[in-house]
């Protein structure tokens, strides 16, 4: 067992004060890693590893798996594959939009497509789900038109759907905070016995809580695995390892594979090809029936790749080599799928030239909204700051758009 | 108070081998250059932060700084905000002097706890066994079109906590001697640097004094009001005095606060006196803000001196809005001078 896959850290000697078998190393050398097994654990960083849970190889070849085998018919395929290529056309044009200056700043999802759609798609409408930043592919299946989007990152407003209604709560910026929210609404599901036995399993819940290989580090996020734990919470973990946050590699956050830190809080961890989306759907699928008949909470590190820069203010060539992005291109997530579809016929020509027809109108659908968005009107800054109101609030409004009005009457430029 | 004058330690090669000074340079460079030159003189001094060692950190301050001092002295570190400053102190126990950067100001919230629970108390609650020359880099501020959470201006609640020294540079001569100040100070600092004015560019001689780093400056004499600022709105209050001289012939006395605590108010004082008209500008919330504080003192030590109470224009008390609205919240050129007119009108 030479590799940090299977490497725990050997135990003291129990708390009677027994010594330690004779012959054990001193606690303090057994508690490191040989050279080996860090050199396994990176590679094992880099190419999954052997606990991999994968259903369909880059090459789109159908594997079998002793526990998350998952029927799904051409049907069901065919909209996965949908799903993924609409979601990366409305991506790259938003990030083309922001090359043209329509939006401040744009967020790719770019090779993440197979881990948000299999999750997204594992969801039921009454499960609720708490975003991080990059989650298109997940607002997408949630029903959240891609238009929905653009007022974020154009700077038009924090958000434009109802996350109550959609159950797709507004996409969390500060790194790790949602998870915790997550969990607290999750404690809620429970609390309100919408799960476990004797519930009628159709209106059972649970939650999904998104976040990055990065966010791991946040003491938020492992606040969120001992509540999650603690009151048995039907949560989902849901963590894409994209292998970098920014320009830092997955080996600066641990030193473990990140699905195997779920036992040391004391519930599974999963780690999936998260560039496979049938994998993705079969264990999340898994893992949110574990959560709604009372077996929660679940983590899943979804293994991917951020394929793009981490924004568009990022140059990723300061930090990582292209070769990399070469290798995982051969991983990529809709390629696979096309393979199967075509060499199990499940999918002619017709139906690939359909899909592109449907994202080219919807990029164009994209593009014409984006541009006709409206800027706010300076009193949206004021609106909402407390349920209530707020005399102070309301004093600096009215003062602010007397203020304003003159200039309007002077017809001037401020 | 210890002022430590850097200028008298051997400088460090910040390009400059022939005495004349790197020319004319932005404020991040300037802050890049001082941070070399603070961590050449000692090698206690290291850097923590997220990006900040093969990226050069998300505005470039630190770059090439991991390259030339290595991975101990310039850490990537894990993406927790709270281990970066809980770290730091316990490193700062051990005899270093880290300095942290924390990415964007929204995402100090994280380390509050550390900051306020002990960095800003152990000194007291070691009764002075142990210092804290930890400084916190903390890139503040709006008007770069950014998403939430990276355009605010928390400089208060770190002013209303003892034990925090709060300071803000607004030119890139300041930049360059108040980081490194900041750094040889045996206090908690926390540095804010105004993002938007990262790019500003000035000549930066290297022989001239540096200002103690707990000290407010007269930048443009004036009389006919006075304008206080700090950080971001520097610029703006500069460019409203050279507006206002212009179309109204009015002139303006223009003063960097530079410290925010504790705040240096005589030069404020000295001017109010003088001049009787008082407007503070900032781009945070005001309610309960710096700017509060210094109206309220200035009102209590020059009262027979006003001519008008004390206008405060500032960002307002809601969250910073979707950016396409920043242009109103950030009081502009014409709020300033809107605020003089109210302070002239009284
Ligand atoms: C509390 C906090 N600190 C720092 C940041 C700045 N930041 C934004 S994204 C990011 C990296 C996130 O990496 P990861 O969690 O892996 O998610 P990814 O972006 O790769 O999807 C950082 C440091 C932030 N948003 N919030
Ligand atoms: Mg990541």
């Amino acid at each position: 067992m030479s590799s940090p896959e299977y490497w725990t850290k050997p135990q003291p000697p129990d708390a009677a004060g027994s010594e330690s078998p004779p012959g054990s190393p001193p606690a303090a050398t057994a508690a490191r890693p040989t050279a080996e097994q860090v050199i396994a654990g990176l590679r094992a960083t880099s190419e999954g590893g052997p606990d991999l849970v994968q259903l369909l190889t880059p090459e789109g070849e159908r594997v079998a798996h002793p526990h998350f085998d998952i029927d799904i018919t051409p049907e069901e395929l065919r909209g996965l594959y949908r799903d993924m290529v609409l979601v990366r056309r409305a991506d790259r044009e938003s990030n083309a939009l922001q090359r043209q200056g329509q939006l401040g700043i744009w967020v790719p999802l770019l090779g993440q497509e197979a881990a948000q759609i299999g999750a997204g798609r594992a969801m039921r409408p009454r499960d609720m789900a708490f975003p991080s930043y990059r989650e298109h592919g997940v607002a997408w299946c949630r029903g959240i038109d891609p238009t929905e989007l653009l007022g974020i990152f154009r700077g038009t407003d924090h958000g434009s759907w109802d996350p109550v209604a959609t159950r797709f709560h507004p996409y969390t910026i500060v790194i790790g905070n949602q998870c915790l929210n997550a969990v607290g609404y999750a404690m809620g599901q429970r609390f309100d016995g919408r799960i476990g036995d004797g519930h009628d399993s159709a209106d059972a819940e649970a939650t999904v809580a998104f976040f990055g290989d990065g966010a791991t580090s946040q003491g938020d996020v492992n606040e969120a695995f001992v509540w999650g734990a603690v009151y048995d919470a039907p949560v989902v973990f849901f963590c894409q390892n994209n292998q970098w946050a920014i320009s830092e590699p997955m080996e600066r956050q641990s030193r473990i594979p990140l699905y195997q830190r779920a036992s040391g809080y004391g519930f599974p961890g999963i780690r999936v090809d998260g560039n496979d989306v049938l994998a993705t759907l079969a264990v999340t699928r898994w893992a949110l029936e574990e959560c709604r008949s009372g077996n929660g909470p679940v983590l899943i590190e979804a293994f991917t790749y951020r394929m793009d820069a981490h924004t568009t203010s990022d140059d990723p060539s300061r930090y990582r080599l292209a070769d990399e992005l070469e290798a995982w291109k051969l991983k990529d997530p809709i390629e696979r799928v096309k393979a199967y579809l075509h060499r199990q016929q499940w999918a002619d020509r017709d139906y690939f030239e359909e899909v592109d027809r449907e994202s080219d109108a919807l990029a164009a659908r994209l593009r014409e909204f984006c541009q006709r968005m409206p800027v706010p009107s300076a009193d949206r800054m004021f609106s909402e700051v407390y349920a209530n109101g707020s005399p102070v609030v309301a004093a600096q409004r009215d003062e602010f758009l007397t203020y304003l009005s003159q200039f309007e009457q002077t017809g001037g430029e401020r | 108070m210890t002022e430590v004058d850097v200028r008298s330690r051997p400088r460090a090669t910040d390009g400059s081998a022939t005495g004349q000074g790197p020319g004319k340079v932005t404020i991040g460079k300037a802050l890049n250059l001082g941070l070399r030159a603070a961590m050449e003189r000692d090698p206690k001094v290291i850097l923590m932060g997220e990006d900040i060692g093969r990226l050069g950190g998300v505005f470039r301050i630190t770059d090439g700084l991991q390259k030339d001092f290595g991975e101990q002295r310039v850490l990537d570190t894990p993406l927790a905000e709270s281990g970066i400053v809980g770290a730091a102190i316990g490193l700062a126990i051990r005899g270093y002097r880290p300095v942290c950067e924390i990415q964007f100001d929204g995402f100090i919230f994280p380390a509050f706890d550390q900051i306020v629970s002990q960095l800003a108390k152990l000194n007291y609650r070691s009764q002075g066994r142990i210092r804290m020359p930890v400084v916190i880099r903390v890139p503040f501020g709006g008007g770069i079109g950014a998403v939430e959470h990276h355009s605010e201006s928390p400089e208060s609640y770190f002013a209303h906590t003892a034990g925090l020294k709060v300071v803000a540079c607004s030119n890139p001569v300041d930049a360059y001697w108040m980081i490194q100040q900041a750094i040889e100070s045996d206090e908690p600092v926390l540095f804010f640097e105004p993002k938007r004015r990262y790019h500003e560019k000035a000549e930066l001689d290297l022989s001239a004094t540096p200002a103690p780093l707990h000290s407010s400056r007269v930048l443009r004499p004036g009389t006919t009001a006075t304008l206080a600022c700090y950080g971001p709105m520097v610029k703006t209050c500069l460019e409203a005095a050279e507006s206002a001289a212009e179309q109204e012939g009015h002139e303006l006395e223009v003063i960097d606060l530079r410290t925010l605590s504790p705040l240096d108010l005589e030069p404020v004082y000295e001017s109010v006196r003088r001049i009787g008209r008082l407007v503070v500008a900032s781009e945070a919330p005001g309610e309960s803000s710096i700017a509060s504080e210094i109206a309220a003192r200035v009102q209590q030590e020059c009262f027979y001196s006003l001519e008008a109470p004390v206008v405060r224009v500032t960002g307002f008390d809601t969250p910073y809005p979707p950016s396409k609205l920043e242009e109103e919240y950030l009081p502009d050129l014409d709020r300033v001078l809107h605020a003089v007119e109210q302070s002239l009108g009284w």
